[in-house]
């Protein structure tokens, strides 16, 4: 396969992502967040899993526990599960109708939240209150923003990108 | 199988099935977890990392800081007379409570002298400012701007202009992260400024409340009593506010009070912070700053005698 493959857009919205989830926000807001990092790879290897997968979501995570000061490796933990849900159904995932899609991404958030409860919980952590599952409302409520964007900037990297498929 | 149709790059990593890296990465980020939990292994690893994630720190905070910066400069003439005159006003009230801070501190370095206890030497300052980056938000620690590289160090007190802050958690070398006094695992030894009983402030995780639950139901507390830090654990130092107690209640079959206070620091509108370096800790530092402290005090002890002589030589 011919790797003339212009990548960097994609990686302007992971770092965008990644930049979105440690924006301060007020304290009224926080629970609103949508866990954008999350999704921006649930799309990214259900679209594109040859170029991004468990590798990408480990390497996220561990720059999300860095920049939240979390402990090292917890959301590289919960990410590259979700991932590897998302890589294991990506084909039957990718051609679901918009509300089946987003229900799917609904799931695998609720997953990622729970596993990092229970990480949180196993590390004798502060478990937080509610906002964590509101977060993971949220982020389904976004889905269809986020699917929106990212559909173009996949048609961006296409059309740059004859070998893609 | 939906993975088998797709393709792989050679690679040893990039080969292996999906399960199997799964696997991989899953024990890989355990065993991380386990090294950073507690023990602290893994803080130049952190460090490291840190710092090459600095330009996101960088991005994410430079619309706040540009936003501040032009706000700043936008600033009308008649708001940056009213804060002017504000600010004067500001500096007189606090330089007039300095002059007698001053008599007093030397006052102090005299008495304690006396005791042969150790002479409490202003304590050197740093300002930061606050990074603009969210932190986990079930957490209350924040990001500032100074790092290991500007001298800064782990557990190095933070405190705003109107009591103590928190303190410094991590250090990632161009920046820190720092506890706040709120978080739900920090405590701090505080006494009451009025009769001096000494206690454990706990956070709550709320940014506006402090606990002390470890008062038995007969002690002296009141609504409205200051809480200073007592410099009991060694990290803060001694004698800065802490907080106010807001609410004392006795709840029936507890043996303790339970006392909630507020935060001296407006813990949710800070931005710019100062780092304590406690100066009485250095040796070279000590004998230097007796003396300065006890000159004034020697001065200033035979001088008003004098001045009365000469006034009552004057009248007479």
């Amino acid at each position: 396969m011919a790797r003339r493959v212009r990548v960097w857009p994609v990686f302007v919205a992971f770092v965008a992502a990644v930049a979105l989830e440690v924006v301060p926000l007020p304290v009224a807001l926080q629970p609103v967040r949508p866990p954008l990092p999350a999704m921006v790879l649930i799309y990214w290897a259900m679209m594109w899993p040859q170029r991004f997968g468990l590798g990408t979501a480990f390497i996220m995570g561990i720059c999300l526990d860095i920049l939240h000061g979390q402990l090292l490796g917890q959301n590289a933990l919960t990410l590259s599960v979700v991932i590897y849900l998302t890589l294991r159904f990506h084909l039957q995932i990718r051609i679901f109708p918009l509300w089946q899609l987003t229900m799917t991404v609904f799931a695998l958030l609720a997953i990622e939240a729970f596993l990092r409860f229970m990480i949180e919980g196993l590390a004798g952590l502060d478990p937080g209150g509610f906002s964590r599952w509101s977060r993971v409302l949220c982020g389904a409520l976004f889905w269809p923003l986020v699917l929106g964007i990212m559909d173009r900037l996949r048609t961006q990297v296409e059309t740059r990108d004859p070998s893609f498929n | 199988m939906a993975l088998t149709t797709v393709e792989r790059e050679p690679g040893s990593f990039r080969t292996a099935s999906p399960g199997l890296r799964l696997i991989l990465l899953c024990i890989l980020s355990i065993t991380l977890m386990v090294l950073d939990h507690r023990n602290e292994h893994l803080v130049g690893v952190r460090k490291a990392l840190s710092v090459a994630l600095y330009p996101v720190q960088l991005l994410v905070s430079a619309p706040f800081d540009i936003s501040n910066s032009v706000s700043e400069s936008l600033a009308t003439r008649t708001q940056l007379q009213e804060d002017n005159k504000r600010l004067r006003q500001e500096a007189l009230i606090r330089s007039a409570r300095l002059q007698r801070m001053a008599a007093l501190e030397a006052e102090n370095a005299r008495l304690r002298a006396l005791l042969d206890s150790t002479v409490i030497v202003g304590d050197e300052i740093l300002i930061a400012e606050i990074v603009s980056v969210d932190m986990n938000p079930f957490r209350n620690m924040l990001v500032i701007n100074k790092g290991g590289s500007d001298g800064v160090y782990i557990g190095q007190a933070l405190i705003d202009a109107d009591g103590i802050v928190g303190q410094i958690t991590r250090d990632r070398h161009y920046s820190a992260e720092a506890m706040l006094v709120t978080d739900v695992d920090h405590a701090l030894p505080v006494e009451l400024a009025r009769n001096r009983l000494r206690t454990i402030a706990v956070g709550t995780g709320e940014l506006d409340r402090l606990s002390l639950p470890f008062l038995p139901l007969n002690a002296d507390v009141q609504v409205g009593d200051l809480l200073v830090s007592s410099g009991l654990g060694g990290t803060f130092p001694p004698g800065y506010p802490v907080g106010v107690v807001r609410d004392v209640r006795k709840v029936t079959g507890q043996p303790f009070l339970e006392i909630d206070a507020e935060p001296a620091a407006a813990l949710n509108r800070i931005r710019e912070v100062l780092l304590i370096r406690p100066g009485g800790r250095d040796p070279f530092a000590d004998p230097e700053s007796t003396r300065v402290a006890d000159e004034p005090a020697a001065d200033s002890a035979p001088e008003p005698p004098v001045e009365a002589e000469a006034a009552d030589g004057e009248s007479g």
